[in-house]
């Protein structure tokens, strides 16, 4: 079977007044009905990895090389209408502020069933009715009333059901969730990690869920890839992550997450903030925030190793803890 | 001036606190009684009032001296409303806050509460005065209310606050980062030598490992210059961290309130209980399997009657679509309070006085 998604070497360049070296040498792959979770902070690539994926970014302002593949299909060299069919009918995306992302001059049925007729060249009452089966399947409620409400009209929680019944409306393969939470109160919050859960099992689609929240992403996915200063430094399923967090970064993390914390202990916070990117890491961009640090970090790009299969680590310290496996 | 002197008129020790303190060590440093705060929202073509938002509705807490409170809460529950109408930001309508023993508006005007209360905003570069320099922002209110040396203030407690005077006071916020901007924002409170710091969602907005590290400097500043919180935040695990006592709002209501080890070992209202499931369990092996709570919290502008979480609670009875519960203290813990019909005997509800069951 092809894989579902076969990233290979991405390095992503935004140029302008100056150059940002968003991604560096990133390499991701993904089995058919697999949920990943891309965790890391502000800066850290993630969102920009799947604007990437479906070539979202500008084609002016960005440097693109190495390669992308969703189910066979090469991603970067899609242009014009074979893009068209490929966003939304293949991949599609689920963003954070589901206000912004809803367009507010058209009912919510509307929206979703223009999608449907687009990819699937269905009638509009067709379309219609596969809007309305989607509104039920995301579990809104009266959700023949909802068809007809303008996003306005919709609490936030609402609105993000509506937004995945959007994203899901032309059952794509792979679905990318761009913080789709974050903006959301914490008992909605659970509501539509288990409602997202629940669908990918249901459609048996591959989910990339972009998330800060170490919680959030041991609640939705089987797998973790950490990103530090747009590479990936750390990847594994999410209880080797959770359980043996092997490169400093991911384990400060961890321990930001005060889950459980001693009350008024110090905090082991990392000391510092993420490097702005402007030129190119050619030593380990964590060097300077790792308490582990050596000269080695800072002479050259940390090697790779992988203690098992797909799992990996970018630190030099990793590699003592494989020769003693 | 190094980074680490600090000048002798902000030290809170030679600052004779003792002289600012009036009622007390015993005396709470502030005491809230039934405030309450609607907002008219207007519509049609003459701009009548169509409706009001019950955005605050019958409010009443203490904050002991030097005690950390943490309010927590989804959005619209009155949080941050609570905030500034404790800061004087906007005007309340009806109830008392009473700084110190001195009521507001009565025996003590706005200006002199402004200098003992200072926020902290969720948004750190919204709350930066973009054309002011960060040395200029933060020595901003001391130069207002006629403080000595507003500068001088300023540049070190940016050096207290872990940003080198010499390298940031005349950078502009937009060349800071978030974590940077929110320091600056903390610094600009405590040029006042405050005695509360209100912190609305202060850390929310900042990545985690950035939290981390305005978390402990919250913690030494506290100790250091014998500071009040308030802490606002949504994340259970931040404000269980650094609060002494929590306090859960709900549509304008307070719903509990107790000690944090209290709290954390028994939630006594339902909602508390909601909101404590759905925090992510951290375990792979052991996910969420049923969200806590169906829905989103009702609209503020028309509350259900009764007790406000009765839609969307599981124990719900008659008598809690008609009769809004009391908050009191449990039986057997009397500094944990919580307003609900089953822990009061008497209310009426079939399970009342047994307690939330399981």
């Amino acid at each position: 079977m092809t894989k579902l998604l076969d990233i290979q070497n991405l390095t992503l360049r935004f140029k302008g007044k100056r150059t940002v070296h968003a991604i560096n040498d990133v390499s991701l792959s993904m089995e058919q009905g697999e949920t990943l979770a891309l965790l890391g902070e502000s800066g850290s690539g993630k969102s920009v990895t799947l604007k990437a994926l479906l070539g979202l970014l500008p084609p002016k302002r960005t440097e693109i090389e190495g390669k992308i593949e969703v189910n066979g299909t090469d991603v970067l060299s899609l242009s014009g209408k074979k893009l068209q069919k490929f966003r939304g009918g293949e991949v599609s995306m689920v963003f954070q502020e589901p206000a912004l992302a809803l367009d507010p001059v058209y009912t919510v049925g509307h929206q979703i069933a223009e999608s449907v007729m687009r990819h699937k060249g269905v009638s509009k009452a067709d379309a219609m009715s596969t809007a309305l089966d989607m509104l039920d399947r995301v579990r809104i409620p009266s959700a023949n009333r909802r068809l007809h409400n303008y996003p306005h009209e919709l609490s936030g929680g609402m609105r993000q059901r509506v937004m995945i019944a959007l994203a899901l409306a032309c059952r794509p393969r792979l679905l990318l969730a761009d913080e789709p939470t974050t903006a959301l109160d914490a008992t909605v919050q659970i509501q539509i990690l288990l409602l997202l859960r629940e669908l990918q099992k249901e459609f048996g689609m591959g989910v990339i869920f972009v998330t800060h929240d170490i919680g959030v992403a041991v609640e939705i996915s089987e797998r973790v890839a950490v990103m530090y200063a747009g590479q990936i430094v750390e990847e594994g399923t999410t209880s080797e992550i959770i359980k043996s967090a092997q490169h400093p970064y991911t384990q400060g993390l961890l321990a930001a997450n005060l889950h459980d914390v001693e009350r008024g202990a110090r905090l082991n916070a990392i000391p510092g903030a993420p490097p702005s990117l402007e030129t190119k890491p050619d030593s380990c961009s964590f060097a300077p925030r790792c308490p582990h640090v050596t000269a080695e970090c800072r002479a050259a790009l940390p090697p790779v190793f992988s203690p098992a299969p797909r799992r990996r680590v970018a630190c030099v310290k990793a590699a003592p803890a494989v020769a003693a496996e | 001036m190094s980074a680490t002197d600090l000048s002798p008129a902000i030290k809170p020790k030679t600052a004779a606190p003792e002289s600012r303190d009036k009622g007390g060590p015993a005396q709470p440093l502030v005491i809230v009684r039934d405030l309450q705060k609607h907002f008219p929202v207007r519509g049609g073509i003459l701009g009548r009032t169509q409706a009001m938002v019950q955005a605050v509705d019958g409010v009443s807490f203490e904050v002991k001296k030097g005690e950390t409170l943490g309010i927590v809460g989804e959005s619209g529950c009155g949080k941050s409303t609570t905030a500034r109408l404790l800061i004087g930001l906007i005007e309340k309508d009806k109830g008392e806050i009473i700084f110190d023993g001195q009521g507001l508006g009565e025996r003590l005007s706005l200006k002199d509460l402004r200098k003992d209360v200072q926020m902290v905003f969720q948004d750190s570069y919204a709350s930066l005065n973009p054309r002011l320099t960060i040395e200029d922002s933060v020595a901003f209110g001391a130069k207002v209310q006629g403080l000595d040396d507003p500068n001088g203030r300023a540049r070190s407690l940016m050096a207290r606050v872990g940003l080198d005077p010499d390298r940031f006071a005349h950078r502009y916020p937009h060349e800071l980062s978030g974590g940077q901007r929110q320091r600056v924002n903390i610094a600009r409170a405590l040029a006042m030598s405050p005695r509360l710091v209100v912190l609305d969602e202060a850390v929310s907005a900042l990545d985690k490992s950035v939290e981390a590290q305005v978390l402990n400097l919250l913690s030494d500043l506290r100790k250091e210059f014998g500071l009040t919180y308030i802490f606002i935040s949504h994340d259970l695990n931040v404000v269980r961290y650094i609060s002494d006592r929590i306090l859960v709002m709900y549509l304008g209501e307070v719903v509990e309130v107790a000690p944090v080890d209290s709290i954390w070992r028994e939630q006594a209202h339902p909602y508390t209980r909601s909101l404590f499931s759905a925090m992510p369990s951290m375990d792979p092996d052991n996910r969420t399997q049923e969200p806590p709570l169906a829905g989103d919290p009702p609209n503020p502008i028309d509350p259900p009657k009764g007790c406000r979480f009765h839609t969307r609670c599981r124990f719900a009875s008659e008598v809690c679509k008609t009769k809004v519960p009391k908050l009191m203290g449990l039986s057997g813990n009397a500094d944990h309070l919580a307003a609900c019909h089953l822990h009061d005997a008497t209310s009426g509800h079939p399970k009342a006085g047994q307690g939330v069951p399981q």
